[in-house]
């Protein structure tokens, strides 16, 4: 056991909940549930099977999970650190530097693919040199469907990480640095596994927004079976000339959705974040 | 604005109530509320925006105390809007499959005349640097193409033109509508893109149109009518007449449209 670890301390009486905050909180369960209740009534299942194995619907699945993954990923190599300067390094016009990262919480997510295409387009200053010096073109590439993904994802972790690092706070670690240990070591044994919770759910989270993303994808990377056609992006083509199809493949996404954060850690999913 | 806002609102909300209904039911109106009385709700596809943003100022001036409210989206938007309960008078759609759902519904007029076609053209950057000089360039190497997925009417039309041709596209995107089409273009990210004849000149400073002949193939129909559960009936009628009159003609032309 990890000390100053989040546990539930059994030696404390559990105080309760007042009863009141049942009512308000099953009105909220309610309006997220509710309307996916409605979505599985609509869906025709007996056309599920052969609606979900289609070509169109696999070969989406497949991209959006692979995508999803890479971005999660990216989010944690560069997230992560970023959540680690917010929380500890104390430096200054962190003030301005925090809005900067929530910004893509804020941007409607077609704003920011946008963004993106005026940024590393064929025509926006980032995407001249690469085309220039490497010969490279991002739009209408999967990588360009990573860095939408991970464009809308990363405040997601990094939130996460930073709440448990700032509730962790640095009393275990001046601790183990007064006893000696470099700060790697400490880095190592005492700030990863306490903020691990915040790192799980975090990474769930992420990854859960990345597989929904639609906007920001569409406008910066297009839409082609295999390359960029994601299924957030056949869900709303299907749903242009068949609304049932659509629900069901919608159902795919939430079925995946659910099994993520049922098996990845739900204990981290509830812990800190 | 707000109004329009609201009307997309109650739509939604309509659609809320039919599915908590397990979707049998038709709501007369959307459960937030009539709009008010002199307010006509026009639904009507994206393409139409500026032409019907004329026709709207228009009808306002002919018919005092009146607001037009339009609601723009997808054909396929709008149409499942109006099944599910959406208090719409007039629906304009960019293609007879649509309008068809609403009249499977028997949600429609007695009538859906076609008023109005349009064309599809090749929107490139203006000065045409790639050369596209017709429909088989598209494959050219080095061209950058992206059309509209299948799914959406121009989508369906450039898909005809395939076939008709021939030719089959290779596109770096097939699009979910034609603006993001035209953007893709406009944004210099993509070198061409099959758009209608109306799109490309409406951004004439930014994209040049290339004709083709095998356009003529696919030429695509929009149909109007006053819904039959209008809640303003009349102006409903009054406004169909004044899209197809000599109005709305002369509107739909300055804009690239064709006439039926």
């Amino acid at each position: 056991m990890i000390p100053g670890a989040p546990v539930r301390d059994r030696h404390v009486v559990g105080v309760g909940l007042p009863r009141v905050l049942w009512v308000p909180a099953l009105v909220g369960l309610a309006l997220i549930a509710l309307p996916v209740v409605g979505l599985v009534v609509r869906a025709d299942l007996a056309r599920f099977p052969e609606l979900v194995t289609g070509g169109a619907a696999l070969s989406a699945l497949g991209l959006s999970l692979r995508t999803a993954a890479v971005s999660t990923l990216l989010c944690l190599l560069f997230g992560g650190p970023l959540a680690a300067v917010l929380a500890r390094s104390g430096a200054p016009g962190l003030r301005l530097i925090r809005p900067i990262v929530l910004l893509p919480l804020v941007l409607p997510p077609v704003v920011g693919g946008l963004a993106l295409l005026y940024t590393v387009g064929r025509t926006g200053f980032g995407g001249r040199v690469l085309e220039l010096w490497f010969g490279i073109t991002v739009p209408f590439t999967t990588a360009a469907v990573v860095l939408a993904q991970t464009f809308v994802s990363m405040p997601f972790l990094v939130v996460s990480l930073e709440g448990a690092l700032r509730t962790a706070g640095e009393r275990y670690e001046s601790v183990a640095a007064t006893l000696g240990a470099s700060p790697a070591t400490v880095f190592r044994r005492v700030t990863l596994p306490l903020v691990l919770p915040g790192v799980g759910s975090g990474l769930v989270l992420a990854f859960a927004r990345a597989l929904g993303e639609f906007g920001a994808t569409i406008a910066f990377a297009g839409s082609l079976q295999g390359t960029t056609q994601t299924l957030p992006l056949l869900v709303y083509q299907v749903r242009e000339v068949d609304v049932d199809g659509a629900v069901a493949l919608s159902l795919v996404l939430v079925v995946v959705a659910v099994l993520v954060i049922a098996v990845a850690r739900p204990r981290a999913a509830e812990g800190l974040g | 604005m707000s109004r329009h806002r609201y009307t997309v609102f109650t739509a939604v909300l309509g659609t809320a109530v039919v599915a908590g209904c397990g979707g049998g039911a038709q709501p007369s109106s959307g459960a937030g509320g009539q709009p008010g009385e002199g307010t006509l709700t026009v639904s009507a596809a994206a393409s139409l925006t500026k032409v019907f943003g004329e026709l709207e100022k228009r009808f306002e001036t002919d018919n005092p105390g009146v607001d037009v409210v339009l609601n723009l989206g997808s054909s396929s938007t709008l149409a499942e809007q109006i099944v599910h309960g959406a208090p719409v008078d007039v629906f304009a759609a960019a293609s007879p499959a649509t309008m068809k759902t609403v009249a499977d519904a028997g949600l429609a007029g007695a009538e859906q005349p076609v008023f109005t076609t349009n064309k599809l053209q090749i929107a490139v950057a203006a000065g045409n640097p790639k050369g596209v000089t017709g429909f088989a360039d598209l494959n050219k190497p080095g061209v950058i193409t992206v059309v509209c997925a299948p799914q959406v009417p121009c989508g369906a039309a450039t898909e005809k033109v395939e076939k008709a041709s021939g030719i089959a596209l290779r596109p770096a995107s097939r699009e979910p509508d034609v603006k993001s089409v035209v953007n893709k273009v406009t944004s210099g990210n993509a070198d061409a893109g099959v758009v209608y004849l109306t799109d490309v000149l409406d951004n004439d400073a930014k994209v040049d149109g290339v004709s083709f002949p095998e356009a003529d193939n696919a030429i695509n129909d929009y149909p109007v009518t006053a819904l039959k559960n209008a809640p303003h009936a009349a102006l409903a009628a009054k406004f169909v007449e004044l899209v197809r009159g000599e109005d709305g003609r002369r509107a739909l032309e300055a804009a690239g449209f064709g006439t039926p």
